[in-house]
């Protein structure tokens, strides 16, 4: 019998969250988003939903089939990114160019640099990104209750005014996933709650855009011009679902709090200053490409380490 | 609030429960006991008595061999058989006296010494010395050398580790329920030599009632006092007991001493009561099998160089074939590839899983999730010190404090991607400090 005896190096128990659990839980915190979305614009949201999870999953399918990998499709991070994706599309998007942005998400972002974890920009935005930059006419093209309206952050840069208690609620135009904020913080919610992100990114992000916007917004402290910010565009969604994705963000403790400070200013200069009423997408983007060099500022002291040691030390070596 | 901790740290299953209700029971040896000349930090002991010797119950095989080593004590009488290499839990072939037992556990006499507090400092060292006492939580480190500090006067406070945060182990709690006088003496023995410590008791909070009935025994003891801690892993880290108990940190390259603290695992403290009060050395100590694989878990006072084996078959063999056997706990402990293993000093425990979790998942590709950061009690990145350690760069492994890794394994144990990572961490470790030693 002993030499039927299993043997490795210690430890010898695992926590029972594995990859694609937390990838469910990911998808489950954005069923209220997702269910808002096709009840605010009906069921071809639905059917654009379905296009890109379905590209998505199929995408890196056939990809590692190709290049001989095992395939991954069972932790369900391209169902994750399909659907962000999606989330992030005027529900009016031909089909094939969903297809479009979907097979670029996975097999350019994702797959090319060599798959989950590897990826150094989040695949949906940059699926997103692909598409603005392709198709602007279709991908800013926002449709509500069978009217085409300019988005509310499109109207406030105009300097009208809008609702806020609908943009809340999520009663305007907008892509199909981030135009009700309430919905959003219930899936920020359970993200919290289940332990998969913490308030770390999101809030130094939110706070620093607050920041920006009150000394560059031109309105000083006006609390309807700062509620609309947060509640219009891509903020919430990116700031609880993009911004906190694992892969594309620094690990190091100040290089979260780093992170989210980058997402805050880059999107109000974009919004503010920019030509285009939006700026998440390009700002977590953009932050993206920065984490290496925040995650090499930021590597934390270890346990034990005093701050006044390492100066010493050079000292020592002059 | 009010519970002592340290940041970081992991919640496993603890499994306390099926072995810590039952009273200690004592086993008697038979046949054949090992004892393998390294059983603690240090220099290896070399063997004191030659094949065909007989030898007594309490008589020293094997003399320390230097300052920082300690001497071997054979816990049975017999006859001496052989001194050949035998394997040992860790899977090394280490240099062992083979002792026959004959059954009869005669005893060679001790001298006790009721009144502890005639004796001098001097005294108390060299009885511990002599009595072959080492670090029995597991680390083997020789405890005289650690009750030498270079500054005796700097150290302010005595810490008994209490915690065994160690899920499954329970021979600490069962020791501290059934003898805590041997505790609370051994305790009031080491701050008989640091005239200016505080003696502290760091109970996780998953032992209610030791903690009450330590309070109560310590309570006309001015200079000791319980601290209750937080259960979680891993509390009874040495680093992480002195931050949990007094604040203040210590890394690598300092002692417990640098921050004024001597830390001791319960059984340890126990050895130390046992050698100056009974004037016995190191023979037994409490050992608990236990596992889903187990007939009937529980602890046993043991003769120290009886074979897993043999308490195994006492414990009533398996209930269910075991896929896995390891000699300590599930975080720390040797995955043993043959149960015929003799108990050293420092041998805890036998858990036998039934299921290896282990080898049941595959691991996958790293997701950046940042568990390993929150788990690490070092606030280490393991999952880029793992990284590191597969591409073998040296540099950024010491960069990222690689070397304070204290290797408890709560990375491992959180990664969703079931990297690894203590594996490759550990590695690199050995590799960086074995080059350092070269220059």
């Amino acid at each position: 019998m002993s030499d039927l005896l299993k043997v490795s190096s210690s430890p010898h128990v695992r926590a029972k969250d594995d990859t694609t659990r937390i990838m469910l839980y990911v998808i489950l915190a954005l069923m209220p988003t997702t269910i808002f979305g096709v009840f605010n614009f009906g069921l071809r949201a639905l059917i654009l939903v379905a296009v890109c999870i379905v590209t998505c999953v199929i995408s890196e399918f056939l990809f590692e089939k190709a290049v001989g990998k095992k395939s991954t499709v069972g932790d369900l991070s391209a169902v994750v990114t399909g659907l962000l994706l999606a989330l992030n599309l005027p529900f009016t998007l031909p089909y094939w160019q969903a297809v479009l942005g979907s097979i670029f998400a996975i097999v350019i972002v994702k797959m090319l640099f060599g798959g989950l974890g590897q990826n150094f920009m989040n695949p949906a935005l940059g699926g997103r990104v692909f598409l603005v930059i392709s198709f602007a006419a279709t991908m800013t093209h926002f449709e509500f209750d069978g009217v085409a309206e300019a988005t509310p952050l499109a109207v406030l840069k105009s300097g009208e005014a809008v609702n806020t208690l609908d943009m809340l609620i999520g009663r305007t135009g907008g892509t199909i996933g981030e135009t009700s904020a309430i919905c959003i913080l219930i899936g920020a919610i359970i993200l919290i709650l289940l332990g998969v992100i913490d308030l770390t990114i999101p809030g130094f992000y939110i706070c620093s855009f607050i920041a920006f916007l009150v000394l560059f917004g031109g309105h000083g402290w006006d609390s309807t011009f700062i509620v609309a910010h947060l509640c219009g565009g891509g903020l919430m969604l990116g700031a609880f679902f993009m911004a906190t994705d694992y892969v594309t963000s620094p690990i190091t403790p100040m290089g979260k709090v780093l992170f989210g400070i980058c997402l805050g200013v880059l999107t109000g200069v974009f919004r503010i200053f920019g030509n285009s009423a939006e700026g998440v997408s390009f700002a977590i983007i953009f932050s993206n490409l920065l984490v290496p060099l925040i995650e090499k500022v930021t590597v934390p002291r270890a346990f034990g380490i005093t701050r006044t040691k390492k100066p010493k030390e050079v000292k020592a070596n002059e | 609030m009010g519970l002592r901790t340290f940041k970081g740290g992991v919640h496993p299953y603890d499994g306390k429960e099926i072995s810590k209700e039952k009273p200690t029971k004592e086993l008697k040896p038979q046949g054949e006991m090992v004892f393998p000349l390294s059983q603690h930090i240090g220099a290896p002991a070399t063997a004191c008595v030659s094949v065909g010797d007989t030898v007594l119950r309490g008589q020293k095989i094997a003399e320390a061999g230097g300052f920082v080593s300690a001497p071997i004590f054979s816990s049975v009488s017999g006859t001496v058989k052989a001194i050949e290499p035998r394997r040992v839990a860790t899977g090394d072939l280490v240099n062992s006296i083979i002792i026959e037992s004959d059954g009869q556990f005669i005893e060679k006499g001790f001298e006790g010494c009721e009144d502890y507090t005639n004796l001098s400092n001097d005294d108390i060292i060299k009885k511990i010395q002599e009595a072959g006492v080492v670090g029995m939580g597991g680390a083997g480190f020789p405890t005289h050398v650690k009750l030498s500090p270079n500054n005796p006067e700097k150290i302010e406070f005595i810490i008994a580790n209490c915690a065994e945060c160690e899920p499954y182990l329970t021979s600490d709690y069962r020791s501290m329920v059934e003898e805590p006088e041997k505790l609370i003496t051994g305790m009031k023995i080491i701050l008989q030599l640091f005239p200016k410590a505080k003696g502290l008791l760091g109970v996780e909070d998953n032992k209610a009632d030791v903690i009450a009935s330590l309070q109560q025994l310590t309570e006309k003891e001015p200079r000791i006092t319980v601290v209750p801690l937080m259960t979680k892993y891993p509390q009874g880290g040495e680093r992480q007991l002195i931050r949990a108990c007094t604040g203040r940190e210590i890394n690598s390259k300092m002692l417990p001493a640098d921050a004024g603290c001597i830390v001791d695992n319960v059984a340890t403290i126990n050895a130390i009561y046992t050698a100056i009060v009974e004037g016995k050395p190191v023979m037994d100590r409490i050992f608990t099998v236990t596992g889903d694989a187990v007939m009937e878990p529980r602890n046993y006072r043991i003769c120290i160089g009886t074979s897993c084996k043999e308490i195994l078959e006492a414990a009533g063999g398996y209930v269910r074939e075991p896929e896995k056997l390891i000699s300590g706990g599930p975080m720390m402990g040797f995955a043993l590839m043959d149960v015929d293993v003799p108990t050293t000093k420092t041998s805890g425990a036998l858990l036998c899983l039934s299921h290896d979790e282990v080898a049941s998942y595959e691991s996958t590709a790293c997701i950046n999730c940042g568990r390993c950061v929150e788990a690490c009690p070092e606030k280490l990145v393991p999952s880029r010190l793992s990284k590191f350690s597969d591409y073998g760069d040296k540099e950024q492994f010491e960069t990222w404090y690689g070397l304070e890794c204290i290797e408890c394994g709560s990375c491992s144990f959180a990664c969703p991607a079931r990297k690894p990572l203590a594996q490759s961490i550990k590695t690199m470790k050995k590799i960086v400090l074995a080059d350092k030693r070269k220059k």
